[in-house]
């Protein structure tokens, strides 16, 4: 099982790094870019093949670890191999 | 005063601190390194600055799950004396020892440079040989110091007095909301903040301002 998961800032927290892209890439030219949000992607391995208790360990992964819940969301998509 | 400074893979400012603490209380601090599961019988543990494991993943997430920090825990639950100072601080956050988390900069670069600090309690373990509202000269060194918590932690913190010391009015150097540099538990037994009063003790320093928190430590202590 592999679980592929996505780390993003929580709406209204800052992200200075998502800013300087934006502002990297208006000045490459590109218009019509309204808003950049940088975030995290992380593939973990399991050796579970219980697609509930896969997701069960990648959610306590995320909120032990991988994850700051304070400032950050994720989301997991779990992928049969 | 017995004390204790924890050191993780890639932490860089254990000596200073090694140094400082040997200098101020007199006594030798033990240095354990983080694979321990226990620490030795002491008033104050310090977690140092530094780039625990290269600031993988979030800056300290690491360092705060590794073995030794449950007997961190333990010993702030029993009362002892807990300071984080830069990584350190970032690492307390991290395991949920302090609220909140240490974010980029604001201005996303590395600051390294001297800063004035505010003492905005000067009633805590930590900051009771200052005075209310005087500012010092101290040096931070960090690219993750930007203060971030909900607002409503935040209003906690403001109203019950646990930011310790803030950056003085318009030397923010990192975007930290209401420009804190250092926050107390609920307790007030852990104190994590970005600058680095270690490095501020004697006069080679230019200054010696920095002395007087780890005194403030030791007279909470005596």
């Amino acid at each position: 099982m592999k679980a592929r998961i996505k780390v993003t800032l929580k709406n209204g927290v800052l992200d200075p790094q998502g800013k300087a892209i934006e502002g990297a890439l208006g000045a490459l030219g590109f218009s019509g870019v309204e808003s950049v949000r940088q975030g995290k992607y992380i593939e973990v391995e399991l050796a579970e093949k219980d697609r509930a208790k896969a997701a069960a360990a990648i959610d306590e992964m995320c909120k032990k670890l991988l994850a700051n819940t304070v400032i950050e969301n994720y989301a997991v998509e779990l992928d049969e191999k | 005063m017995k004390s204790a400074v924890v050191v993780f893979p890639g932490s860089n400012r254990e000596r200073d601190m090694l140094y400082a603490l040997e200098l101020i209380t007199g006594v030798k601090p033990h240095a354990v390194w983080h694979t321990e599961r226990e620490l030795p019988d002491v008033d104050l543990v310090v977690l140092p600055g530094g780039f625990s494991y290269g600031d993988y993943l979030r800056t300290g997430a690491i360092a705060a799950r590794g073995n030794i920090m449950p007997a961190v825990a333990k010993a702030a639950d029993k009362g002892v004396r807990v300071l984080g100072v830069c990584n350190g601080f970032q690492i307390l956050c991290e395991a949920g020892l302090l609220p909140g988390v240490l974010m980029r900069n604001a201005g996303l670069k590395f600051v390294c440079r001297h800063v004035k600090l505010e003492v905005a309690n000067a009633d805590t373990d930590f900051t009771r040989k200052y005075t209310r509202g005087q500012i010092w000269n101290c040096p931070v060194a960090h690219g993750d110091g930007n203060y971030f918590t909900d607002d409503e932690t935040l209003a906690r913190l403001e109203g019950e007095g646990r930011v310790g010391l803030r950056y003085a009015a318009g030397t923010n150097p990192n975007g930290s909301l209401n420009d804190i540099a250092g926050i107390l538990n609920e307790r007030g037994n852990v104190f994590g903040l970005m600058p680095h009063p270690e490095n501020m003790i004697e006069p080679l320093n230019g200054a010696t301002d920095g002395r007087a928190l780890f005194e403030s430590v030791l007279e909470a202590v005596a």
